[in-house]
């Protein structure tokens, strides 16, 4: 559970502008943020984080402390157990995949395990050994992440992690974030404009607009998206059989998060394959 | 001594900075007699600073080696600190949130994310710095005097050498000196490509 006010002064193209957010976090919930550059959405996240110190307010995370301007409390974020994923995804270039992974993973118990579990389960085992230069932009972004999750953190935040890749590359990673979602249940904060990429993954969407909240809510599908279907199976590994209203089309889509849908269930789909590729990658 | 000052001027939104800065780089525009006279004024007993070494410290340094090296110092810090500070402003400042987020300390992402991410600055500081000590003369002579056996260095070796016509002696040691010289960079320069090529291999 994350309870947050949090205050600071933006300069925006708009001239200055206050960045003003009240927000209240069920545990596991993944909540996107979006608007337009200038929002405060990464300043937002930098609050978090504790890579910026807020003008005023509080922020708790479950029942600790992390800021509060009354009490003059501020935890530097070395101490703050999270995992921040960023634009540039500022992986150390110094560093091997493996050994970017077993940095982020030093102290935690079983490292080494842990540090296999995230390679095998972010597909980057055979990448291991490889220097973040030598990777894709896709590549990179899952490294990030994997390593974020290697300090087991309770809350995580992404900065845009997908806006750099383009369409296969990013239908991958946003199912690796669905599954580390399933998997870890992590609180998670994303930001993102993709109203697509956020219906698909968030439970709730905050708009900001200079500085401000807009709208909180669940998700808007994008007009024309949505197709009927009935659940004809159960598939192993999460996924469900949907037969596609009006035709005889079955589609094989991973279940939704939090719900488990019997045969003979209607749903609402958004199919999401957008062109055919030339070649089979 | 170059590598915290250069963190520190990398990292700062003082307002005192450019005044910092100003002093560190001074050496490169004043003439290194001028340094050299003003730091053999700072170390004698005429001054409140030099007394202070002198009785409260027991260090008499001008006319010693430990003098020496302070003015060498002093003369050398913005070759070291200007490429320095320049390599820390190179790096994006993601690479040390990203190891703030991930808890670790100042100290260790310094050591194991930004210094290993700068060798060029830090090869470029540490072959300017050595070339420029080598060479350096005014301070020394100023500082140091030429005392035999403890306060000569290479360079005034052999200016006295020539001044006294023994050309021979003095041209034995010009040639050590360049030899040493040419070789130590040879060799970082090397070190440096190689480097280079595995990173990117």
């Amino acid at each position: 559970m994350i309870d947050f006010h949090l205050t600071k002064a933006l300069h925006t193209a708009a001239g200055p502008r206050k960045l003003d957010v009240r927000l209240t976090l069920a545990p596991g919930e993944l909540l996107a943020i979006s608007g337009p550059s200038g929002a405060g959405k990464t300043t937002l996240l930098r609050l978090l984080a504790g890579l910026s110190r807020p003008d005023s307010g509080f922020l708790q995370v479950d029942g600790q402390e992390w800021y509060s301007h009354e009490r003059k409390h501020w935890l530097p974020p070395q101490r703050r157990p999270l995992g921040f994923v960023f634009q540039d995804y500022a992986l150390f270039p110094n560093m091997t995949v493996r050994e970017n992974l077993a940095f982020a993973a030093a102290g935690q118990p079983n490292p080494r395990q842990l540090e296999a579990g995230l390679l095998s389960l972010l597909e980057l085992t055979e990448l291991a050994e490889r220097r973040p230069v030598a990777l894709s932009g896709g590549q990179q972004q899952r490294v990030a992440l994997a390593r974020a999750l290697a300090r087991r953190p309770r809350l995580l935040l992404l900065d845009e992690p997908l806006a750099a890749l383009d369409g296969p590359s990013r239908q991958r990673l946003q199912q690796a974030l669905a599954d580390i979602h399933r998997e870890f249940n992590l609180t998670t904060l994303l930001i993102s404009h993709d109203p697509a990429e956020i219906a698909r993954l968030a439970h709730r969407v905050v708009e900001l607009d200079l500085g401000r909240v807009r709208r909180v809510g669940a998700p808007e599908p994008p007009a024309g998206a949505l197709v009927q279907g009935r659940v004809e199976a159960v598939l192993p590994g999460g996924l469900l059989r949907v037969r596609l209203a009006g035709s005889t089309a079955l589609v094989e889509v991973p279940a939704p998060v939090g719900s488990t849908p019997v045969p003979g269930d209607e749903l609402a789909l958004m199919l999401a394959v957008v062109s055919v590729p030339q070649l089979a990658c | 001594m170059g590598l915290p000052l250069a963190y520190a001027l990398a990292r700062s939104r003082s307002r005192l900075r450019p005044l910092i800065e100003a002093v560190v780089s001074l050496p490169l525009v004043l003439p290194p007699t001028v340094i050299g006279f003003y730091l053999l004024l700072a170390f004698s007993d005429s001054t409140a600073l030099g007394r202070f070494l002198i009785g409260r410290l027991g260090m008499s340094l001008n006319f010693t080696f430990g003098g020496i090296l302070i003015g060498s110092l002093v003369y050398s810090l913005p070759f070291m600190v200007q490429p320095l500070q320049a390599g820390f402003q190179q790096l994006p400042r993601s690479l040390t949130e990203a190891a703030y987020t991930l808890g670790k300390s100042r100290l260790t992402t310094l050591w194991r994310v930004l210094l290993p991410n700068m060798k060029p600055a830090l090869l470029n500081g540490i072959v300017l710095t050595f070339a420029h000590t080598l060479g350096e003369f005014g301070v020394v002579l100023m500082i140091g005097g030429s005392l035999p056996g403890r306060t000569r260095v290479a360079s005034i070796a052999i200016y006295d050498e020539v001044q006294s016509l023994h050309y021979a002696q003095a041209n034995a040691y010009a040639f050590t000196l360049l030899a040493v010289a040419f070789v130590i960079l040879v060799a970082l320069y090397w070190f440096t490509k190689k480097d280079a090529a595995r990173r990117l291999a």
